[in-house]
């Protein structure tokens, strides 16, 4: 009887063997995607167990943590200015999850990093009570200010960047919402979260990043820069080939200017200063839509931007007719961006050409201070020659001082800009949009780029609603980054 | 029996007690659960827990109890059962209190039932009933042979045990319980171990005519038509537990146990292979047309998927459970194991263990239960009469079946059934009935390592080794 007895031991001690396997498995090799899973709460219970760590701006902290008297929660979120900051940090909700900073930091501002292992450690031994690191944004408060209350009550966005850098100065949005109006769990929570969510005027969406609009004519832009960039013009002062009317390839459609404005064999300034669609439709065609799409890509086209927040990728369309080529190079047809990708256009122009890739998160900070992570600026790419880039800063600088955009002037600054009016909705029956994008120069550099787009407005339907109601905002955000540098 | 020969001459020569040994492991089967107490309070409630005392002596009186009748009463008894056991009853107690002290299970409580009733206490209660009933094995079992005497009788108690819970109405989707008035039983517990006498009495007489009587085909030893009436017999016992008390853990555990048996008694593989193919078509046969088992499945599979957490995200946040635990654990006290809800402290308490204990708890508790079994197939094979080895092996072989089929369904690795861990997990039946166990098994390696009676003086005696080539 003993054979079989021995034999049974074995089966005995492989059923354990199979329980050590699988608990080894659970609780090591599976255990951070468990310890991650979307249904467990205990991420919750980690993100609100402590002081949670702050989103700072000019030093001082936007965002801030109160404490409850819930079994689960012990902390909860509170939002300084919330409205005008949610673009910038997202939220952090008991009940509704986190998005943007408040989640893609969400280690260092819980303190679980393991960045911060040391720290821990050492509270530990202190007894000091743990608390979250701090996350530092590159942004601008006055800036940031002036973008939210130039927008008011109108539904746009703006982006404002440093182009020597790639700083994100101001990332406003409105209608925006307040994230603490649903930072907790309970019935108040639940009811602004839905309302939130049934708004027609979608105030959660974040549309400095994750709306795309056609660009009208910002959008010349880029396309004076690939006419440049591929020989098409080389002397923005001379005349180039452009008949009036001019009947778009492949149809019998002629392209029509906005207005009686002079754009018969206008030259490149003369043409962007006036906003001309068939001198810049004609230049685009005869760049080719490959080469407008590689121009475009080189600027930011096409891809997802990760700022570290996700950005829809903007849209210059890959397959084009001839016809559809001129409309796309007037931003109109599928062209479509997004306000940080107009800003970060208007940015690599006003450095020269040099494109730095764009990001709001300064240094990630230990609950002590210490720095344990700075961004350094990156540069992306050079979609202009330093040369091409100068003459599209004489010319963006003369739609300023002479041309569409005289709304945006600043005394003792050089300003460079273009206004742009995007029609949309079946046969442009809604109402535009209004662009406007611009830098500001001085001594050193430019310390400013921005886009600002404004939705829906009452404007009348020319390049003056851009310059009119754009304009003016573009302006403010420049001036309040030249001011907080003085 | 060769071996039986072996051992009577190695009993000759004066086997030590090791009494000593089991009283010191039991020291540490009594100071580590007291530890972890002491641990609990300071983390849950940042003071030393006003019960330590009571706590302490309570356990330490139980295991002193439990150790001076080994002493007295089956002297030459493996030393290991006795403190393993106490140190998994202590720990469990433990455990059990900590979830007590959890605000998200007593508001759970208060939410379901209008109160809190916390479970240690009665724990400790069961505990005590317990012990007394090992204590009672000890003194009224002299010898575990005793036991054959009662074999049909034993046959006949266990089904009346395995068929009474269908009279009484299911609770959470299992028919495992029966009530008597403020106490709840599990029969099932109890069955175990009297149907362990059954099959061991019941093989014993027949394991010949079913080990011989066979014919070989392709290389398997098939047994004759009529042998094959008592396996069928009880795989239509677990087929029936299984549709009619829809419990798939006792099921598998009566069907798992006697296989073993079979096994052990008739030396015969085959019967290993028709177990295996029995088991198999008949969980996939129920699994067919019984929603409860199909569920059962279901959750297993998809653990985390919308429908089930709808239904039960039991099986999701055990598994959270043990991932949150990782390598060390959170420390007792400090894990969130209590989000599980539901049956926190009885049939999920080894998440508990897992996430607060770590993987390095978890592989201890492992082991610790996989020693009781080790223990107990080692008295098996030191049992010098057939009726022990068998009962020693079908003890410890359903041990083994019912952790494994308990923790591997709490960890996701078999479908989920309504079984307890033994010694740790809230509820009586389990703790009576495996004290009982431990006794018996207790009782059978006390005989089985007492030496043998001196050989009567016989002037052969020197001759006949002489002789011996």
């Amino acid at each position: 009887m003993n054979k079989p007895l021995r034999r049974i031991a074995i089966f005995c001690g492989l059923l354990v063997l199979a329980l050590l396997v699988r608990t080894n498995w659970l609780q090591y090799v599976e255990a951070d995607e468990l310890n991650t899973h979307e249904k467990n709460r205990r991420v919750l219970i980690e993100r609100y167990a402590k002081e949670r760590g702050n989103i700072v701006v000019d030093g001082k902290p936007i965002t801030g943590s109160a404490k409850t008297d819930d079994t689960d929660f012990k902390y909860k979120r509170t939002y300084r200015d919330g409205p005008m900051w949610a673009p910038v940090t997202g939220y952090a909700s008991q009940a509704f999850g986190a998005t943007q900073i408040e989640n893609l930091e969400d280690g260092i501002l819980t303190g679980n990093d393991d960045q911060l292992f040391f720290d821990r450690t050492m509270a530990m031994f202190t007894g000091d009570e743990a608390k979250g690191g701090n996350v530092v944004t590159t942004l601008n408060g006055a800036a940031q200010k002036a973008a939210f209350e130039g927008l008011g009550e109108k539904k746009g966005a703006v982006v404002a960047l440093e182009p020597g850098t790639g700083k994100i100065l101001a990332l406003a949005s409105t209608p925006s919402y307040d994230p603490s109006s649903f930072a907790g769990y309970g019935a108040k929570d639940e009811k602004s979260w839905n309302s939130l969510g049934k708004d027609a005027d979608k105030p959660m969406l974040n549309r400095a990043l994750r709306e795309t609009y056609p660009p009208g004519s910002t959008f010349k832009v880029v396309t004076a820069a690939a006419a440049l960039e591929n020989g098409v013009v080389d002397d923005i002062d001379a005349k180039t080939d452009s008949p009036l009317p001019w009947i778009m390839p492949g149809t019998t459609t002629p392209l029509e200017n906005e207005g009686n404005i002079p754009c018969k064999d206008a030259t490149l300034k003369e043409a962007l200063r006036v906003s001309c669609n068939t001198v810049f439709g004609k230049l685009g065609f005869n760049v080719g839509k490959d080469k407008m799409l590689e121009t475009a890509k080189k600027f930011g086209f096409n891809e997802e931007q990760f700022v570290p927040v996700r950005a829809n990728a903007s849209i210059f369309p890959e397959e084009l007719n001839d016809s559809q080529t001129a409309l796309s190079s007037i931003g109109q047809f599928d062209t479509r961006t997004t306000p940080l990708q107009m800003a970060m256009v208007v940015s690599a122009i006003a450095n020269d050409g040099k494109l730095m890739k764009p990001y709001m998160i300064d240094q990630l900070e230990a609950p002590n201070l210490d720095v344990i992570k700075k961004t350094e600026p990156e540069e992306m790419g050079q979609p202009v020659s330093q040369e091409h880039a100068q003459m599209l800063q004489e010319m963006m600088e003369t739609v300023v001082n002479e041309g569409t955009g005289s709304n945006a002037k600043i005394p003792d600054v050089t300003v460079g800009g273009k206004t742009g009016t995007a029609q949309h909705g079946e046969n442009n029956s809604k109402n535009p949009y209004a662009w406007f994008i611009s830098y500001a120069k001085g001594d050193n550099g430019a310390p400013v780029a921005v886009a600002v787009v404004v939705e829906d407005s009452d404007a009348v339907r020319d390049d003056i609603s851009g310059g009119g109601l754009a304009a003016p905002i573009a302006k403010d955000v420049m001036k309040a980054v030249i001011d907080s540098k003085k | 029996m060769s071996v039986v020969t072996n051992t009577t001459t190695i009993g000759a020569i004066e086997a030590p007690s090791r009494r000593n040994t089991e009283l010191a492991m039991l020291a540490f089967a009594v100071v580590i659960p007291i530890f972890a107490y002491l641990n609990v309070g300071l983390a849950v409630n940042d003071k030393v827990p006003s019960g330590m005392i009571g706590y302490g002596l309570g356990i330490g009186l139980l295991a002193g109890v439990g150790h001076l009748v080994v002493r007295k009463f089956a002297p030459y008894a493996d030393p290991l059962l006795l403190p393993l056991a106490t140190l998994l009853n202590g720990l469990g107690l433990v455990l059990i209190w900590r979830l007590d002290q959890s605000p998200r299970l007593i508001a759970r409580a208060e939410l379901a039932y209008g109160s809190f009733s916390p479970d240690a206490p009665k724990q400790l209660l069961y505990s005590a009933i317990g012990i007394a009933l090992f204590v009672a094995v000890l003194l009224l079992l002299k010898d575990h042979r005793i036991l054959q005497r009662y074999t049909y009788i034993s046959m006949a108690v266990a089904l009346v045990l395995l068929i009474l819970p269908v009279f009484f109405p299911a609770r959470n989707g299992a028919k495992i319980w029966i009530s008597l008035g403020p106490f709840n039983l599990q029969p099932g517990e109890f069955a175990k171990i009297i149907i362990a006498i059954f099959f061991s009495g019941y093989l014993m007489v027949k394991r010949d005519a079913l080990a011989l009587a066979s014919r070989r085909v392709m290389g398997l030893y098939l047994p004759r038509g009529r042998d094959l009436g008592p396996i069928l017999m009880v795989w239509a016992m677990s087929i029936l537990i299984l549709v009619f008390e829809t419990d798939l853990g006792t099921s598998l555990l009566f069907f798992g146990l006697f296989v073993i048996m079979l096994y052990v008694a008739t030396e015969r593989t085959s019967w290993i292979v028709f177990g295996l193919v029995m088991s198999a078509a008949g969980a996939v046969g129920v699994a067919t047309f019984e929603p409860h088992v199909q569920q059962r499945v279901e959750f297993w599979l998809n653990p985390f998927a919308e429908s089930t957490w709808e239904q039960s995200d039991q099986i999701g946040q055990a598994l959270m459970s043990f991932g949150a635990g990782g390598t060390l654990g959170t420390g007792l006290g400090q894990g969130n194991s209590d989000l599980i809800g539901f049956a926190a402290n009885s049939d999920f308490i080894l998440s508990t263990v897992g996430e607060e204990f770590g993987l390095a708890g978890m592989m201890a508790f492992l082991l610790i239960y996989g020693l009781i079994v080790e223990r107990g197939v080692r008295t098996a094979l030191a049992a010098r009469d057939p009726f022990g080895k068998l009962l020693a092996i079908g003890l410890s072989g359903a041990f083994a079946i019912q952790v494994f089929v308990v923790a591997g369904g709490v960890m996701g690795l078999i479908p989920l059934t309504g079984m307890t861990m033994p010694f740790v997990a809230a509820g009586g039946s389990s703790v009576i009935a495996n004290w009982a166990l431990i006794g018996i098994l207790i009782r059978i390696s006390d005989t089985a390592r007492r030496p043998a009676p001196a050989p009567a003086p016989s002037t052969d005696a020197e001759m006949t080794q002489v002789v011996r080539p």
